[in-house]
Parts: structure tokens; C-alpha cells; sequence
């Protein structure tokens, strides 16, 4: 009863939070210079300063800031996130909902593809620290987290674009002939257009990854239970992947909740080098074009992730470790 | 009056032999597709709301105007046949081609136009382009195939503005929100492609209207394929995955040379419709004097600059205009390298180095100032460092600050904070620069942000937009381009040239001042050599 108690508690200081975030964010993005119409009017001999006025007046420019404010508030209490600001006037939740699942699912591949590559490395790294091994994983995690995605991107598609000739160099299908694909070849299709862009954009948090698990590892070795059970007589295998792995493996619920929300937004730099459509290239051309309600739209999709994937964590923490669930109950 | 007589011939011919005065000879095939490389996306395909390079390139194979520029920058009829204007030149009077059709078998008619016209003088339409509208005083639509405008005074460019951003499906649109129209993102034209399908950020895709008016294209298709990465994009052209780009001028000169590419590609040029400047706030003391600023650009090598950052892909500017346009005036003053001139010319006005720090002064203030271009364009932060080297050896110093574009625009040029910029003006086919010369286009916002006032040029802009007449119109701008020259506001720096490759496949592409797309729907490809066949 008292974890629910806890629970409803850390629910309802959300919201306060959120609205906090929304308000300073607003406010924050319209002391950036320039305005919505700035790349159509700016420039432009054609534009007129009563054209200038009659855009204003539209998009609703010509109000003080507060009651901008107002008025998207009242759309999003209405779950209506409004229209972008750009010529198209699309609806905001059309423009990033088209693009999310290409987004999730580059995410979530390289995600898996750095934890089955990641949690690996890092404890064997751990157990024979100093060893040779760890040495060259070392140097090898810190050159692939320290080299620009954008140059290993163009690297690996001049060898296997060009001179292999064994994967396509940008998109996600091929241009010709999709239409008439079976499933399966589709399927296949999609994945050789995957395999660069998840390897590269997982490069990055491949090196954060494993190097958190060898620490947290490391640091699990030197405990007395470890001592303990080595001394019960249990093989290293089970001692290391039972006793160890299982103990070291709780930061990383931390850290996995703080991913949440990296998991919808994209990065501009990879998605433009492997041109694909997905939601960080949106967020930064809307940057550029101070596309207020596509920016917000985005922001209340990422400040919530935020705030439940830390919600997440903590529950998870909780649920798997001890320590934390009786600490809550002492601490009421 | 024998003029309608022949175009009813002509239509007669067109009539029955649709495509035999086009094709050139027998050997033209019909058939495969292009596949073009662009940065950006798309934003909306409603022609007066776009305001992007990339939505008017689609739009301008959906939509046809009522006039067009040929080969030569000279205005010919599109959907007008032809057109009168009267003695006073207020009138214009367009007769429009009968039996054109929207793809979804409306006819074509007058009635579009004043639609067109009506929605873009609408305080309602968010669109860039009403300015030239506004000067209408009535539109007309006296009978299906006649558009008649009246304007308050004759009015040159207006000529110009019936292209396609008037030309609208009155019956899709009638009584609805432009804004909101699904138009924007399918559209439904009357020109030589058919809208196939938009993925936002990926790629778009058009199929040739067969039932073209002006005889179908021959090829099938054309994707636009988006990719932000210019790099990328490279590597895609060599991998067979785009057949057109536009090259920067280091993988023109340096890295297309390979028996590969000679292969497979042709690659072609042509001046752009731009021009980069030197431009300098005349309100600032230092370059009040006109003296001062021809010194500047006697000492700046352009030369030098071209083959610098454009690797000679380039030719030096003279004034506003590109050097293959019936309105250049290749005879005005000019200003080569020469810094004992510049020497000169400083110590005319004054500016000595008195005290022998390298720099020069005057009233015990150094000749130092500071540029201002904008952020990212690699171009043009180059070209400012190659100008900072030069005016530094005749004793000035220049400062350099880049800046990201919509703050040097709000931050800096609307409140006038700079003292000179680097900047590039994009050209249209008209040689109306009214709004970047006059003396009453120096408001806030507006574009003649130096402050340039002379009441010659003044008077002459103003003459320049009011005759139609071309022969009249050449001696007014050569006149303009003269005093320019002599005043230097700008230093005009270099026109660049347009760097396309087009995979070799492509036939009948010829480069001309006005590009290498005003005949896109006459390119083909050899049966033998078709890539794309479509089902």
C-alpha cells in the first residue's frame, strides 16, 4: 500500500514539472531571433510589409507572448498540438507521427545492438582487467566513441556502397521494383538498407555502454559475497554470470530508463548522412525555420517520455533490488 | 490580323500530328525515368504558397503559367497563345489555348486565372508573391479563352508574374481553405508530369501526362529523391542510385575525371542566376565617400577570388546582372587588381598611415572594419579571407564574423549593425531591381539595406518598369548598370557558374543562358540504353 502511496505522490509531482518544462521551453524559444515567416519573407523583394502583418496576424504572432502561450495550452488540453508554422500547414501530430516508426525502429535495433554487444564486452573486460584484452577493447571503444558518426558513415558506404558493392548507400528501400516484392524480400530489402545506419548510430553508445558495464562489474568483483561464493566452491562461469552479472546489471535500469526518450528523437547527423526520414531531421529544419508548434509538439512527446522513463527506472529499481523497496518503506 | 488565323493552323496541326513538329528526326524514344538528387524536401505544392527552390521545381513540371521563358530569357506564350497590350501599356489582354485539360478533364479556362488571381490578392493566403498583384486595379474574364488585366500603371515585370503561381483548379478550390487543401500534397496540374506520390523526406514521384497540350514528355517518370548530405549524395550519383545532381566546383574539377565518370556521365555548365557582393553600409563614415569604395574593389583581386573558392568555375561580376543576359552591359567601368590605384585613391580622401603601425588613419581613427557574412556557406567565408589578405597589404584592416542566417538578418541587417557584408542575390529573369536599388526600399526590413540613394537611378527604375518595350528597357538598365559600376555601393564579385551531371543515358540536353531545364520534357533516352521500365 505504501508503494502505491509512493507511486500516486511521484505521479502527481509530474505534472507540475511538465507544465513547468512546456512554460520555460515557450518562453526560452521565442527569444531566439527571427521568426516563422523569416525564410519566406526575408529576401523576398516580392514580400511586402502588409504581407508581413497579414502572416503575422495568421500564424497569431501579432499577440503577446502570453497569450501565444495561452492558446497552445488550450489545444493541448484538447490533445491538439496545432498546425505547423511552415507553408504545408500540416497538422503537428501528422508531421511527427509519419515520422516515428522509422525513428523507433533505427532506435530500437541499435539499442539491442548495444546491449547484446555492450554487456559482453564489458564484463569480460572486467574480469580479466588489465589483460590484454581489456587494453585493446579500451583503445578500440575509445576510438569508435571519439571518431565523427558522420565520417564513419561516409567511410563505410564508399566500402560497402561503392567498392564491395554489397549494401545501398541511402534510404530504406530500394527505388525500383518494391512494389512488386514478396514479403520476405521486403524484408530483406529493408535490412541491408538498415545495417549501416543502426551500426553507425550505435557506435557512439556501444563505447558508453560497454565501459559502464565494466566499472559497475568491477566494482561488483571486489565485494565479499563474490568472495563468497568463490569460496563456496562455485565454477567462475557461475560466479561471474549468476552472483556478479545480475548485481552489476542495476545502474544500468538507470540508465536504460534515461533512454526512454532518445528512443523517439533522432539524430540529424546520421539520419541526413543515410538520408532517412525520421523525426531528428523535422526537429532541426523546424529549428531553423522557428516552427514554434512543430518544436513544442515534439518537446511534449520528449519532456513525457522523460519524465516516465525516470518514473520507469525508479519503479524497476525498486522492484529488482531489496535495499531500495525497504529504504522507501523505513523512510515513510 | 493574321496572327489568330496561323495559331489556328498551328492548333489544326497539333490537332493531328501531335508530336511530329517536335521530335528531332525519327530517333527519339519514348520511355525510362530520371532520378533526381535534392538537399531539401519539399513543402507544399501549391505553387503561391511555396516559397522553397525545391516545391516550385516540382510544382513547375505539375503547373504551367500563362507565359514562360524560352532558351534566351525571352517571355513566349505557355497557356496564353498570345497576348496585346494596349498603347497605354495598363492593358493586357492574354488569349488562352483551347482544348487544354486539367488531368482530371476539366477544361482549362480564363476563369482558372481569375481564381488564380482572386486567391493570391486574398488577404486570407498566406503566400510571398502578392506584391506584384496588388498593382492590378481590375481582372477580367470576358469569355473562356480571353484573361484581360488592368493595372493602375503600366507595369513591366508584371508580364513575367502570370507563370504558374496564378494558374489554379478553380473547381477543386472554389469555396475551400487554400491552407488546408489536399492540393497542397497531391496535387492535380495540367503540365508535361502527373503527381504520383510524396514521402515526406524520402522522395516524390511524377509519371508523364500523355495528355500533355504541348506534346507528352519523353520520359516516363521523374523521382526526386531527398538527401540532405551532399556527400552522400555523391557517392549515391556513382553508385547508380541518382542520374542528376548539381556538383560544388571541387567534384566538378577534381574529382569527376576518372574513365568511369567520363563514362557514364556528361557533365555541363552554365552561369547561375546569382552573384556574390562586397556590399558596404553607405550610412558609415568610412564609406560615405565613393572614392574609398573603388579603392576597395581596385584592391581586391576577383580573378584570384574564382580561381580560389570556385577553382575557375566562375566569371568576375560587373554588376547585377549575369553576363549572358540581353540586359548585361559588358562596357562599364571596371575594376581590376591594382593596388597602387587603391594607394592612391586613400590618400586622396585623407587616409595616410601616420603612425606607422602598418594601418592606415585618418583624425586618429584606424581603417578598421568588420565583415559580416553568414554561417555555413564555405564560399563565401573564403572569399572573405581572401579580401582580408588583400586589404590588408594596402594598410586595412578587415575583421570577419560569421553568423547564423536569421540572426545576421533580424539581429544585424534589419537594425542596419553591420558596416559591410558578404552576401549573394539570387537572379530573376526580369531585370527589374527595384526593390534593391531604389532609395525608398531602405526601411526596415526592406531590401536596399546598404542605404543606396541616386536620383538617376531612382528615375531609371522606375522608367525601367514602366515601357515594355525591350529595346528601350536594354538602354535604361545598360544606363543603371553604368552608374553602379561608378558608384560601387557593392564591390560586384564573381557569378558562379551551375555544376550539373546527368547521367550520359540522357539525349538532347542543351545548355543555354537560361540553363539546362527550360526543355526537360524533350531529354530522352535511347531504347537500348533505358534503365527504369516502367510497367
Amino acid at each position: 500500500m505504501d508503494f502505491f502511496l509512493w507511486l500516486l505522490k511521484r505521479l502527481l509531482a509530474l505534472v507540475p514539472t511538465f507544465f513547468g518544462i512546456t512554460l520555460i521551453s515557450f518562453f526560452v524559444m521565442h527569444l531566439a531571433p527571427g521568426e516563422p515567416m523569416s525564410i519566406q519573407a526575408d529576401f523576398n523583394p516580392k514580400m511586402t510589409p502588409e504581407m508581413r502583418q497579414r502572416l503575422r496576424a495568421q500564424y497569431g504572432l501579432d499577440k503577446p507572448l502570453y497569450i501565444q502561450y495561452g492558446r497552445w495550452f488550450n489545444g493541448l488540453i484538447h490533445l491538439d498540438l496545432g498546425r505547423s508554422f511552415s507553408p504545408d500547414r500540416r497538422k503537428v501530430w501528422d508531421k511527427i507521427r509519419e515520422r516515428l516508426p522509422v525513428t523507433i525502429l533505427i532506435n530500437v535495433l541499435s539499442m539491442i545492438l548495444i546491449l547484446v554487444v555492450a554487456i559482453p564486452l564489458g564484463v569480460r573486460a572486467a574480469v580479466r582487467q588489465n589483460s590484454l584484452f581489456d587494453q585493446v577493447t579500451t583503445v578500440l571503444v575509445f576510438i569508435a566513441y571519439a571518431a565523427p558518426a558522420f565520417w564513419v558513415a561516409l567511410l563505410l558506404m564508399l566500402l560497402f556502397g561503392i567498392k564491395l558493392d554489397l549494401l545501398p548507400i541511402s534510404g530504406l528501400h530500394s527505388l525500383m521494383g518494391y512494389d512488386s516484392m514478396t514479403t520476405f524480400q521486403k524484408v530483406l530489402d529493408w535490412s541491408k538498407h538498415l545495417v549501416l545506419p543502426v551500426f553507425v548510430s550505435a557506435i557512439g553508445g556501444l563505447a558508453g555502454f560497454s565501459r559502464y558495464t565494466r566499472s559497475s562489474m568491477l566494482e561488483v568483483l571486489r565485494q565479499d559475497y563474490i568472495t563468497t561464493a568463490r569460496a563456496k566452491g562455485l565454477s567462475e562461469r557461475k560466479v561471474i554470470y549468476r552472483h556478479a552479472l545480475r548485481n552489476a546489471l542495476l545502474p544500468l535500469i538507470t540508465i536504460l530508463g534515461l533512454s526512454v526518450p532518445g528512443l523517439i528523437g533522432g539524430s540529424v547527423i546520421f539520419e541526413s548522412i543515410f538520408a532517412i526520414p525520421g523525426v531528428g531531421q523535422l526537429m532541426w529544419s523546424s529549428v531553423m525555420a522557428r516552427d514554434y508548434p512543430v518544436l513544442m509538439g515534439n518537446l511534449v512527446i520528449v519532456s513525457v517520455l522523460t519524465l516516465l522513463g525516470n518514473l520507469l527506472a525508479d519503479i524497476g529499481y525498486a522492484a529488482v533490488d531489496p535495499r531500495v523497496r525497504t529504504g522507501i518503506q523505513e523512510g515513510d | 490580323m493574321k496572327r489568330p488565323l496561323i495559331l489556328f493552323f498551328l492548333a489544326l496541326l497539333f490537332l493531328f500530328f501531335p508530336f511530329a513538329s517536335f521530335g528531332k528526326g525519327p530517333k527519339s524514344d519514348y520511355g525510362d525515368t530520371i532520378v533526381v538528387g535534392s538537399i531539401g524536401d519539399a513543402s507544399t505544392l501549391i505553387p503561391m504558397l511555396a516559397s522553397d527552390a525545391t516545391s516550385h521545381e516540382i510544382a513547375g513540371l505539375i503547373y504551367n503559367g500563362l507565359v514562360k521563358y524560352d532558351k534566351d530569357l525571352n517571355l513566349v506564350g505557355d497557356l496564353a497563345e498570345s497576348w496585346d497590350i494596349s498603347k497605354d501599356g495598363k492593358v493586357i489582354t492574354f488569349h488562352l489555348r483551347h482544348g487544354v485539360r486539367w488531368e482530371d478533364g476539366v477544361p482549362f479556362t480564363s476563369r482558372d486565372v481569375l481564381f488564380g488571381f482572386k486567391t493570391i490578392i486574398d488577404p486570407k493566403t498566406p503566400t510571398a508573391y502578392a506584391g506584384d498583384f496588388l498593382e492590378v486595379e481590375k481582372a477580367e474574364a470576358p469569355d473562356p479563352y480571353t484573361f484581360k488585366v488592368t493595372y493602375k500603371e503600366p507595369f513591366a515585370p508584371a508580364l513575367s508574374s502570370w507563370g504558374n503561381i496564378v494558374v489554379l483548379p478553380e473547381h477543386l478550390l472554389k469555396g475551400k481553405d487554400i491552407t488546408k487543401s489536399p492540393l497542397s500534397r497531391h496535387p492535380v496540374g495540367l503540365g508535361p508530369f502527373k503527381f504520383k506520390l510524396w514521402k515526406t523526406q524520402e522522395r516524390i514521384e511524377l509519371v508523364a501526362n500523355k495528355d500533355y497540350f504541348d506534346g507528352r514528355p519523353y520520359l516516363d517518370g521523374y523521382i526526386m529523391r531527398i538527401i540532405p548530405d551532399p556527400a552522400t549524395m555523391f557517392m549515391e550519383l556513382k553508385a547508380g542510385g541518382i542520374d542528376w545532381m548539381g556538383l560544388s566546383p571541387v567534384q566538378y574539377k577534381r574529382q569527376t575525371n576518372t574513365p568511369f565518370f567520363k563514362k557514364n556521365f556528361r557533365k555541363y555548365k552554365y552561369l547561375s542566376f546569382s552573384y556574390t557582393y562586397l556590399g558596404y553600409n553607405l550610412r558609415h563614415p568610412f564609406f560615405k565617400d565613393k572614392r574609398v569604395r573603388q579603392a576597395i574593389s581596385y584592391a581586391i583581386d576577383k580573378k584570384e577570388i574564382i580561381r580560389g573558392v570556385l577553382l575557375g568555375l566562375g566569371v568576375v561580376a560587373t554588376g547585377p546582372y549575369k553576363p549572358d543576359a540581353w540586359y548585361y552591359n559588358p562596357n562599364v567601368k571596371r575594376y581590376p587588381y591594382d593596388p597602387k590605384k587603391t594607394k592612391r585613391l586613400l590618400s586622396e580622401c585623407g587616409w595616410k598611415d601616420t603612425d606607422g603601425d602598418g594601418i592606415l588613419d585618418k583624425d586618429g581613427r584606424p581603417f578598421v572594419f568588420t565583415v559580416l557574412t553568414n554561417q555555413g556557406n564555405s564560399l563565401r567565408d573564403k572569399t572573405a579571407q581572401i579580401i582580408q589578405y588583400r586589404l590588408k597589404q594596402v594598410g586595412i584592416k578587415m575583421k570577419i564574423r560569421q553568423l547564423e542566417w536569421t540572426a545576421f538578418i533580424n539581429d544585424f541587417i534589419d537594425k542596419r549593425r553591420f558596416e559591410a557584408v558578404i552576401l549573394g542575390w539570387t537572379l530573376g529573369q526580369d531585370p527589374d531591381i527595384f526593390d534593391i536599388w531604389h532609395s525608398s526600399k531602405t526601411g526596415p526590413k526592406q531590401l536596399n539595406f546598404i542605404g543606396y540613394k541616386n536620383k538617376e537611378v531612382d528615375r531609371l527604375l522606375v522608367l525601367g518598369r514602366r515601357t515594355f518595350k525591350r529595346k528601350e528597357r536594354k538602354k535604361i538598365y545598360f544606363r543603371i548598370q553604368e552608374i553602379l559600376a561608378e558608384d560601387q555601393p557593392y564591390t560586384f564579385l564573381y557569378v558562379p557558374m551551375a555544376l550539373p551531371v546527368i547521367h550520359a543515358r540522357f539525349r538532347g540536353i542543351r545548355p543555354a543562358p537560361a540553363g539546362i531545364d527550360y526543355n526537360f520534357i524533350r531529354w530522352w533516352v535511347p531504347k537500348d540504353e533505358q534503365k527504369y521500365i516502367m510497367p
